[in-house]
């Protein structure tokens, strides 16, 4: 009794003049090494693996690969800058954080371009948010230098010593700020590395380190893939490690480190329950679940992936949703009018359409947005799933992609026992007009962050990190400084 | 004819009942003349699952009670402690205590319960943030109980072991499952029956006798266990316990390198190991010209 879906033709009565930002300003090196004790060095193994334009499948630039020598050197070099950085004041090391969030917002367009091209997002979402909000947490942690005695009440807080750092493809620029900055402000020297499908802007990063005149060993930021990683995770010279990226990966980690006395964070994956009520403004839901699941094309470790529509609303909710979707320009993320850009690599994209197709197999009811792919580059299309039910993988494990799974619910207490019944336990989100229920929800969704009536909002102010197996510790805010120092 | 003394029997507690273990086992614990003093469980992965699933039925209930209420549930837990006193510190003698250790010893577990019940219902202000976000939203950041806790308690203590660990992690809302010293374990079972008359939900604290040496490995890789918690020297064990610990992101804290008699081995940060901080967002309304927001 399936009825025939009507589509809206928006492109039929208009439609947008490409708006391509220009690339000419950036510059880009052919090859970069690594970025060891203030200046970049040739890697010991003399091999490099090439970056690509997702986007275009075109080679940007080849970057060295880090073996365990070069990750020895870089934490050699953290070791031997940690005493001296440690022991400045710390009103001192909050300057030279300043200077980087200053020097990071005068480059800023070169940033967003060069994030753009190497990961795949829209240029409106590099330039609008990974971009401002890397330069933003530079510039919140400084000021924390000189008052860390201030966050932690009857405790005399010291820096921890070298943290290795670990960083995901989705928020390459991002991810950097918000590790490098809180080590800093806390008197710690770190070792970086950037995922290896988007090394480009922690590289130019490293740039602007060298030029911000940051004493030399402060920051190492090196590059590679997973045995790289695994090197600085097994360093017996580090005393924190710091990860965000899969849950698979973070537990390894954790395992790893279980017979040392390194401190660890994790920021893990996630599976977000995305709930809409009766009494919900329903267009602004909508923008919120297209928010939740499309930006950043939902690699999104709090993607708001699973969307619960309560019964008496869910044929409106689905219906604006999808008519919605049909909106979404899917195409060159370096146009400015992009909505939705390339996917991050073609190991994702396959990743992403198994389980679309996993999806179909389970007998769920698949609706894609009827937009045109272009003919090169990883692209999907924003992608929803009907008719699917807690049990099905697509509802239980993390796709990292604009795939959506939609279930319905009668009651609060069904919403929240549905929500709440995963392993992940990073965020969640709330739609109701009604100020009572949203704080009922609030607190009893088992998630770091929560938004109501909004999602994916970030902000440095803001602790940002999940329960369960989302991992532990928190990024941002007060909180965000706990996880480098002791006490 | 001098009486016939009655003698106690030493059970566990689960779940706000006094079981023996369901293996059926025992040790024997011996005063310094090497007498049995007592026959002790000896308990099994089957009672500590057993104990888990009572933990976790109960901490929803627990935390959400008033943090006011929580307060007072220990600080008649103290009570309780107080009018027991004279038993603990004989109990703690017959395991080998001088009289003024003993008497010191269970001091300090009032006081520091005391102390506990007065964090209930401020940790919160400490650890909370209202954050200034740039845009237009009320944001703020609360501490919630992690969930269940396993502690693997302080061995060369009685009660105050017992005490410093659960103490922290019910005050701030968990549910949790504890190991009591092997050597030591009379006052485990007396303290039981305290928490038994002092309004604590049953589940709340669950409290198992037997060898860490058998019981960290089941502690650490049950998957419906949000945190451990260790407060012994075993290398080995720790390292089991964290490596156990990544089968599903459990939070590991150990706390070997405390002095238990001092003050320092009291403070609110022991309560905030055990919680997850969580961070709400919702926008506000821009009326009129200037821009709204905290």
């Amino acid at each position: 009794m399936s009825k025939k879906e009507v589509k809206l033709k928006f492109n039929a009565a208009w439609d947008l003049a490409p708006a391509p930002e220009d690339s000419k300003h950036v510059s880009i090196k052919k090859q970069y090494d690594l970025f060891i004790n203030g200046e970049f060095v040739k890697p010991n193994s003399k091999k490099y693996f090439a970056t690509y334009n997702p986007a275009t499948d075109e080679k940007i630039s080849e970057v060295a690969d880090a073996d365990e020598k070069d990750v020895d050197k870089a934490v050699k070099a953290a070791r031997a800058a940690f005493g001296k950085w440690s022991k400045l004041s710390g009103k001192e090391r909050g300057k030279y954080i300043y200077r980087i969030a200053r020097l990071i917002q005068e480059r800023a367009r070169e940033f967003a371009v060069i994030e753009t091209m190497d990961g795949g997002k829209p240029i409106r979402e590099s330039r609008d948010i990974d971009v401002p909000l890397a330069a933003n947490h530079f510039f919140y942690y400084a000021g924390w230098a000189d008052k860390l005695e201030y966050a932690f009440p009857n405790r005399n807080p010291k820096p921890l010593g070298v943290a290795g750092q670990i960083i995901p493809w989705n928020f390459p620029l991002l991810m950097a700020a918000w590790k490098i900055a809180p080590a800093l402000a806390a008197g710690n020297t770190v070792v970086l590395k950037p995922a290896e499908t988007t090394p480009l802007t922690a590289l130019k990063l490293a740039e602007l380190i060298r030029d911000s005149g940051l004493p030399k060993g402060v920051v190492n930021i090196i590059t590679g893939a997973g045995k790289t990683g695994a090197a600085i995770v097994n360093h017996p010279d580090i005393n924190k490690i710091a990860f965000t990226g899969s849950t698979n990966v973070g537990k390894w980690i954790q395992k790893s480190i279980a017979g040392t006395d390194k401190k660890c964070t994790l920021e893990l994956g996630g599976k977000a329950a995305n709930i809409i009520f009766e009494d919900a403004p329903l267009d602004q839901a909508v923008e919120g679940i297209i928010n939740g699941i499309f930006f950043n094309q939902g690699h999104v470790c709090c993607a708001g992936s699973r969307l619960f529509v309560q019964e008496s609303v869910a044929d409106i909710v689905i219906r604006k949703l999808k008519d919605r979707m049909e909106t979404l320009k899917v195409g060159d993320p370096m146009d400015k009018n992009t909505d939705i850009g390339a996917i991050n690599s073609k190991q994702q994209l396959l990743k992403i359409q198994e389980y679309i197709e996993i999806g179909k197999n389970e007998g769920g009811e698949i609706y894609q947005s009827s937009c045109s792919l272009p003919k090169k580059g990883n692209f999907c299309k924003p992608t929803i799933f009907l008719n699917v039910s807690q049990s099905h993988r697509i509802v239980q494990e993390e796709i990292f992609g604009p795939v959506l799974a939609i279930q319905t619910f009668r009651t609060i207490e069904e919403v929240i026992e549905k929500a709440n019944n995963i392993p992940y336990g990073l965020s969640a989100g709330v739609w109701t007009d009604k100020g009572s229920k949203i704080f009922n929800l609030t607190s009893k969704l088992k998630a770091g962050v929560v938004w109501a009536n909004t999602y994916n909002k970030f902000d440095p102010t803001s602790p940002f990190g999940g329960y369960k197996e989302s991992g532990f510790g928190r990024e941002g805010g007060l909180h965000g400084l706990g996880a480098y120092l002791q006490f | 004819m001098s009486r016939i003394e009655i003698q106690k029997t030493y059970k566990i507690y689960i779940g706000g009942q006094f079981p023996r273990t369901e293996s059926g086992r025992y040790y024997p614990l011996k005063n310094k003349k090497g007498n049995v003093i007592a026959n002790i469980c000896l308990c099994s992965r089957k009672d500590f699952r057993n104990a888990e699933v009572a933990a976790r039925g109960a901490q929803s209930g627990w935390g959400s009670k008033a943090a006011f209420n929580r307060a007072q549930i220990l600080y008649r837990i103290a009570e309780m402690l107080e009018g027991r006193k004279e038993q603990f510190i004989s109990e703690l003698v017959l395991q080998g205590s001088t009289l003024a250790a003993a008497k010191q010893e269970v001091e300090v577990s009032i006081d520091r319960m005391v102390y506990y019940s007065g964090w209930c219902d401020k940790f919160q202000a400490i650890y909370s943030s209202v954050n200034p976000v740039a845009s237009s939203h009320f944001n703020f950041s609360v501490p919630e109980p992690t969930g269940v806790v396993a502690l693997i308690a302080d061995e060369n203590t009685s009660l105050l072991g017992l005490v410093t660990a659960i103490a922290p992690v019910i005050a701030g809302g968990n549910a949790c499952v504890v190991l009591a010293s092997e050597s030591k374990p009379l006052c485990a079972v007396t303290f039981a029956e305290v928490l038994n008359s002092s309004d604590l939900p049953g589940g709340v604290v669950n409290i198992l006798t037997g060898t860490s040496a058998e019981l960290h490995e089941h502690f650490s890789n049950h998957m419906d266990v949000n945190a451990v918690i260790y407060y012994r020297n075993n290398k080995a064990e720790i390292k089991t316990i964290k490596e156990n610990a990544s089968l599903n992101v459990k939070r590991v804290f150990v706390y070997n390198k405390i002095n238990i008699m001092s003050e320092k081995a009291e403070s609110p940060y022991f309560i905030f190991d055990t919680q997850e901080i969580k961070t709400t967002w919702h926008p506000i309304e821009n009326i009129g010209t200037s821009k709204a927001g905290y």
